[in-house]
Parts: structure tokens; C-alpha cells; sequence
């Protein structure tokens, strides 16, 4: 998980990108692989191991999951990019019209205070390490302890007032810590396996004897831990391909491949998921999984213990810095996510109140422990607008239909986009709270429902859009 | 100047990730792992702001000034 630190934001806002400022291959080689090594990385990987992963479905899910990944933002994302080369925000704007673009910007904001606040929480969790207060469990909603609302608040507070002020000096540490950063996360993994090898008593000769270990100790599979949702090589796979749904699938980063040369240096996604999504995640499920092959009555998933415990003081400075360099530029866009409704207001202000909409989500460690469910709640929130840009760009006009409607007819909201986003969102939902069982597996939980959603929403939009636009004729 | 900077730069992230697969092979204590991680981070963050970021231009002129 990730946001976008040094993304080439502010300059051609309202046009396409001009030949003479394309980008070479390396930039987002660079950009994808400091990226996403983010503090919350420490939280999903443990959040495998409470969900009952086994090594296979952690391991090969992982491999499959990030590809479909690569593949999404090479395939859906790149090809529409490099031709229209238009932020998401324009390219929506010109087929939804700015009221409804309003309205995806305030959905976008609230998520991006969400997710800044889990980033703050895992900030904060190193803070306990050197205050010594009560930090939440797995299973805690609400704050524990007058330590931990002050750890956040400090945390939250910094963040906020950096970002209120612009966040380029933030933008460079992150881009100087970003290779130190990837391999503190790589040396956590070994560190944690060297000591599973001692506290089990293994003997590693061959790479099989390290499978076996895996299998056996590390990821043993079985049932979840209590309060948490028993995770298969389904759940792995759809969890890797969608958390980053809103950036491919919901189309947030033609901001970033407008700038692409050619639409196949969306590969370069991968650098970010197999060192951040791939290594990172299971780095940090390792130290875990040790926690509880110590103490198994010890579930908490607290990144900052887990990173003093595994690399000291060098650990601890890995996780403010993680989740630090990466809420602030959350922080930052939520502010000018929410700026853009309210103009009149300052950034400054607007961004020192998301700021503090985020540390108060940060308080609640709630929205951290259950953030396997979050990121997918994310995602799924934002991909039906991306299959409208996608049906838009690539379908409407074999169907006689008129493409950026909103634009071409001068309307503020375009009902067939913006009822095609609340009806996939509803069935989405309903589908989701059905329940629906077929041979023991459900079909339509939140990691996989999107799916679905996004063929669901691709038809409504054409559907809908036929009968807006003739109706509007 | 530039290219002694990225040298001790590179030489840090040698040294950040080095000592965890010494602990691996048995050649240092997690005590020792931990005190030469933190070393290497500290060079690393001493030493990449100095060049990393910084147009080769004002180096150079940096060093006529030196």
C-alpha cells in the first residue's frame, strides 16, 4: 500500500502532457519501487499470519496476485494514459462533470484519511516502544490508554503541519530512506528466519529444508486467530491484485503513466510490488509469526516492537520513517481532494484539518487491525468510476455513443456515470452482505467481489449512458 | 567529491543489510547485528542528503569553492 510520494503532480492539469516532458522507463522504475515499502506494509504481512495463511498461499498467491497486479496497470491503466495523457481528474471531469467529480473527491478524501490514519498508528506503535504505555490488540476498536491518544496525536500532529506546509522536504527524505528503507524490511525477514531456525531447533541444508520450515512453522496455516477471517491462496491472490485497485483498475494512476513514453513502462510496477507487496509483506509476516511461535497468547500486531526486537533502534527509526513519508503525502492529497469542494478555504487549513481528521482515525486502532478488510473496502469504493473512464475511452463509441459526455453537452453531473458508480456500489454491497455460499467458499466476500462489480459496472455505464444520452436528444 | 559520497553511500547499504546475513549464518549476535545496522543507517543518512537530490552543478561548483 501506498501513495504516490514524488509523482509528477501540478503541471498539466487541464491538458495533455507534451512530448518534450515525457518520462523515461527508469523514472517509474524508481517511483513504483520506494513506493511501496510503506508502514503499512508491517501490518498486512502480520495480518497473513493472524488470518491463517499456509506457506503455499502466501508464497504462490503473492507471485499470482502482484502479477495480475502488473498486468492491470500495464493493460488498463498505461494504454489509456499514454494516449490521453490527462490527469484522472480531468479525464473524469470531462465525462462526469465537476459536481459528480466533486462528490468522487470527497469519497476519495475520506478514504485517504482512513489510510493516513492507519499509517499514523503504525508511527505511533514505535513510539511505544520508547514510552513503555499500553498499545492496542489485535481485536481493540477503541484507543486503550492515555499513552497510545497521545503517541497518535503527537504523530498525527507533526504529519499534519508538515503537510500544511507542502511536503517536498518530507518527498526527499522518502526518496533518500526509500533503498535503505527496502532493505531494513529485507533484513527484518532474515533476521526473523534465523531465529525461527534456532527456536525450532532446524536444520536448513537445502532450500527444501527451508520449505519445510516455512510450511511447518512459519506459515502453518489453519484457522485464523480469533476476530480474524480465515485467508486462502483465493483471498492472498485477490488481496495482492485489488489493494492497489483504486490506482489501477479505479484508474488513479493515468495521473503518473500520462507521462510514459509507451504504455508497456506500466511492467515497471512491478519493482513496487514484488520488493514492497511481495518481500515487504512477507518480511514482516515473519516477525510475527515468530511472536506467536514465542508467546502464542501474544497477538498483538505492533510493527514497532516487531522492528526493535528484529533490528533495534535501526528497526524503529524503519517504522516512523515507513509510516511517516507515507501519510503525509495521503494527508496532503486528501487536503486537496477536499480543497477542491471547498475553494474558498485555504490549503493550509483544509490540509491541517484532514490532518487531524486522520490522526483522530489513527486513535481508533480499529481501522490498522482490520486493514485487510480496509484496503479492499478502498478499492472497491473508486473502481466503478474507473470502469466508467475505461468503458468511456474504449467502448462508448462503438456503440454510437458520444465520449466525455459531461464535456461535449456541458453538464455538471452525468447521471449515467454517476448512477452507474451507486448501483455497483449497491449490489457490490448486497452481494457482499448475502453471504453466498458455494461449496464452503464464499464468492462474493469483499476481497473478490470487485470483479464482478467492475463487468457489472462496465455494462451499467453503456447501458445507461445509451438511455441518458438518447433521452437527452 | 560526489562519487566518494556515493561510495560511503553504497558502502552504508552494504553494511545495513550485511550484518542480518552474518546473524543468518551464525557469525554475529542479534546484540552485534543491531548495533551495525544502526551504524550503516546513520552514515546512510549522513552521507545520501549530500548528494542524492542535489544538481551535480552546485557540487561541482562546490568544489571550485573548496
Amino acid at each position: 500500500m501506498s501513495e504516490n510520494q514524488s509523482q509528477p503532480t501540478g503541471e498539466f492539469e487541464r491538458e495533455p502532457v507534451p512530448q518534450k516532458s515525457l518520462l523515461g522507463f527508469k523514472s517509474f522504475i524508481g517511483m513504483y519501487a520506494g513506493e511501496h515499502c510503506a508502514g503499512t506494509e508491517l501490518m498486512i504481512g502480520p495480518l497473513f499470519v493472524a488470518a491463517g495463511v499456509s506457506a503455499f498461499d502466501v508464497v504462490v498467491g503473492l507471485i499470482l496476485g502482484n502479477a495480475l497486479a502488473v498486468l492491470s496497470w500495464m493493460l488498463l491503466t498505461a494504454p489509456i494514459a499514454v494516449r490521453a495523457r490527462l490527469t484522472l481528474y480531468y479525464q473524469l471531469e470531462k465525462i462526469c462533470g465537476r459536481n459528480l467529480v466533486t462528490l468522487y473527491n470527497l469519497a476519495n478524501g475520506v478514504m485517504f484519511c482512513f489510510l493516513a490514519g492507519s499509517m499514523i498508528t503504525v508511527s505511533a506503535t514505535a513510539l511505544g516502544v520508547w514510552f513503555n504505555f499500553p498499545m492496542p490488540g489485535l481485536n481493540d476498536v477503541y484507543p486503550n490508554s492515555i499513552g497510545w491518544v497521545l503517541a497518535v496525536l503527537a504523530v498525527g500532529a507533526a504529519i499534519s503541519v508538515v503537510a500544511a506546509y507542502g511536503y517536498e522536504m518530507v518527498s526527499r527524505i522518502a526518496n533518500i530512506a526509500a533503498p535503505w528503507m527496502v532493505l531494513v524490511f529485507l533484513a527484518f525477514g532474515i533476521v526473523g528466519l534465523r531465529e525461527f531456525i534456532t527456536a525450532t531447533d532446524s536444520q536448513i541444508h537445502s532450500l527444501g529444508d527451508l520449505w519445510h520450515l516455512a510450511q511447518t512453522s512459519i506459515w502453518k496455516g489453519g484457522e485464523p486467530l480469533a476476530g480474524q477471517v480465515k485467508f486462502t491462496f483465493w483471498h492472498v491472490t485477490f488481496f495482492a491484485w485489488f489493494c492497489n485497485m483504486a490506482m489501477h483498475i479505479g484508474m488513479s494512476d493515468l495521473s503518473v503513466f500520462r507521462f510514459a513514453r509507451h504504455s508497456w513502462y506500466g511492467i515497471a510496477t512491478a519493482a513496487g510490488m514484488y520488493v514492497g507487496h511481495f518481500m515487504a509483506w512477507l518480511s514482516a509476516s515473519v516477525l510475527y509469526a515468530l511472536q506467536l511461535h514465542n508467546d502464542p497468547a501474544n497477538t498483538d500486531v505492533l510493527p514497532g516492537p516487531l522492528a526493535y526486537k528484529a533490528c533495534g533502534i535501526a528497526g524503529l527509526i524503519c517504522v516512523i520513517i515507513a509510516g511517516w513519508t507515507t501519510a503525509n503525502p495521503t494527508i496532503y492529497r486528501a487536503g486537496l481532494a477536499f480543497q477542491a469542494i471547498v475553494p474558498n478555504k485555504s490549503r493550509f487549513a483544509v490540509t491541517l484539518f484532514t490532518g487531524a481528521l486522520a490522526t483522530i482515525a489513527g486513535m481508533f486502532p480499529a481501522i490498522a487491525m482490520q486493514l485487510l478488510g480496509f484496503v479492499a473496502l478502498y478499492g472497491l469504493l473508486l473502481m466503478p468510476m474507473g470502469a466508467v473512464v475505461f468503458a468511456d475511452f474504449w467502448l462508448l463509441k462503438h456503440f454510437g455513443l458520444q465520449p466525455y459526455y459531461a464535456e461535449h453537452s456541458k453538464l455538471s453531473f452525468n447521471w449515467a456515470a454517476g448512477l452507474t458508480w451507486f448501483i455497483t456500489l449497491g449490489i457490490c454491497l448486497v452481494l457482499v452482505k448475502s453471504g453466498i455460499e458455494i461449496n464452503g467458499f464464499q464468492p462474493f466476500q469483499i476481497w473478490f467481489v470487485a470483479l464482478p462489480g467492475w463487468f457489472i459496472a462496465t455494462a451499467l455505464y453503456i447501458g445507461l449512458s445509451k438511455a441518458y444520452q438518447q433521452s437527452k436528444t | 567529491m560526489r562519487i566518494l559520497l556515493q561510495l560511503v553511500s553504497a558502502i552504508a547499504l552494504i553494511a545495513t543489510i550485511l550484518p542480518s546475513i552474518m546473524f543468518l549464518t551464525g557469525s554475529l549476535d542479534l546484540t552485534q547485528t543491531k548495533l551495525a545496522m544502526l551504524i550503516a543507517s546513520v552514515v546512510w543518512f549522513i552521507a545520501t542528503p549530500l548528494w542524492m537530490g542535489q544538481p551535480p552543478e552546485q557540487l561541482e561548483h562546490e568544489e571550485i569553492v573548496l
